[in-house]
């Protein structure tokens, strides 16, 4: 047992490459501390650069999960391409629909103010509904209700 | 373990006289087996990321020509428990990560002790996703379709007084200012964010769900044994689902609890 987990300490022996548990921590850690600014991040106001630095702290550690967790940085390069290749799909997926919808919000809005009187929304919303055993009965059953 | 040892040692040549117990007969050696699995899982990963594409785009495309009624929507979700609910998977990414280093190295009783772990927060994550659907069931902040969301545009549902109506009062007072025009808009945008925030989150929620019976079976497999240097395939797969799953959440939690 001891001659095998030596072993597979080495890249090129044995099936897959084993990761040192202070490599795994660390990543944890850093995970974490990334979590904590992009909380700080998202509740300050940062001069519209709020979506990028939160999209660049996600990517950083979605980066960190697949190069370490997922064990990409030791993989056959192939699976990396493969995956990078998918989100760069993504990307032109929601480029090219951003900028479709984009020339039609014009006639979406006009639309939707032509349908207002349709909408129930038209009239202010209503206050909430009283209690209905207010006024004449004070026997206590509202509780029960809840 | 002995053909673990030799298969380790010289894996280019002696793969014909003793066949290793896990290689399956359509494979020549453990290494192109497991090749051949790690190929089909990264594949399906992929299409899990474009799968999941769709719900995304449908997120930015609303929110680019909505960016202030996203803003007005997201206050309505509670950020410490989108918070908990990162540490909580983040955790159980890192005792999944483990756990492939425990089979890797035959450490079958740390293994089992990291999938559980692995096993407890995943439980957690659902248990206060619940927490959160339910306050938002009971608060009428649902897609515009159901018959008790405050967003249904023919028979909007109206809470009772002082009964689940913290939200809606909140609500009331920012779109009651509004011409009529605005506010059909703003509430039409607000029904379509819940109905993107339940798709994302619930998809989310049951790629969780799918990993918790997997993560069980495996256990069961760890439980007999079965795993050790040259055979913690299953558990390697297991785990790089299981991190696809975290890197979703990655991504959703600052596009939907932290753009108030």
């Amino acid at each position: 047992m001891t001659a095998q987990a030596h072993d597979s300490h080495d890249d090129h022996h044995g099936l897959g490459h084993v990761l040192p548990v202070k490599m795994l921590a660390g990543v944890l850690g850093a995970l974490l501390f990334l979590t904590l600014v992009t909380v700080i991040t998202g509740s300050t106001y940062l001069y519209g650069f709020d979506l990028a630095i939160a999209m660049v702290i996600a990517t950083t550690k979605a980066t960190l999960v697949c190069a370490i967790f997922m064990h990409l940085r030791w993989d056959k390069g192939f699976h990396t391409f493969a995956f990078i290749g998918s989100v760069l799909f993504v990307g032109v997926f929601l480029a090219y629909t951003l900028t479709d919808t984009k020339q039609y919000q014009g006639d979406i809005r006009a639309y939707s103010i032509d349908e207002t009187a349709n909408s129930a929304f038209a009239a202010p919303l209503q206050d909430p509904i009283p209690h209905a055993h207010d006024g004449d009965d004070h026997s206590g059953e509202e509780a029960v209700d809840h | 373990m002995t053909t673990a040892s030799a298969d380790a040692h010289g894996h280019h040549g002696d793969h014909g006289h003793d066949h290793p117990e896990h290689l399956a007969h359509h494979f020549d050696t453990l290494e192109q087996q497991f090749d051949s699995c790690k190929l089909g899982m990264w594949a399906f990963l992929l299409t899990e990321v474009l799968f999941f594409s769709g719900l995304f785009v449908a997120y930015a495309t609303l929110r680019a020509n909505n960016p202030e009624i996203f803003s007005l929507a997201a206050s309505f979700l509670d950020t410490k428990w989108g918070a908990i609910n990162t540490v909580v998977l983040l955790i159980s990414s890192f005792t999944a990560a483990m756990s492939v280093r425990n089979a890797q190295l035959g450490e079958t009783s740390k293994l089992k002790a990291n999938l559980i772990i692995t096993l407890l927060c995943a439980g957690a994550f659902m248990g206060i996703k619940y927490v959160e659907y339910s306050h938002k069931w009971h608060a009428g902040l649902l897609p515009p379709g159901l018959e008790n969301s405050m967003f249904n545009p023919e028979n909007p549902w109206v809470p009772e007084a002082a009964h689940h109506d913290i939200d809606y009062l909140k609500l009331q007072a920012e779109v009651n200012v509004m011409t009529p025009e605005e506010r059909v808009h703003t509430m039409t945008t607000l029904g379509r964010f819940f109905g993107v925030y339940f798709f994302l989150t619930g998809l989310h929620g049951v790629h969780v769900l799918i990993g918790i019976g997997v993560i069980t079976w495996v256990l069961f497999r760890a439980n007999r044994g079965e795993f050790g240097p040259d055979n913690f395939t299953a558990v390697d797969l297991t785990a790089l689902y299981w991190h696809l799953v975290d890197l979703v959440w990655i991504f959703l939690f600052p596009l939907l609890y932290l753009i108030a």
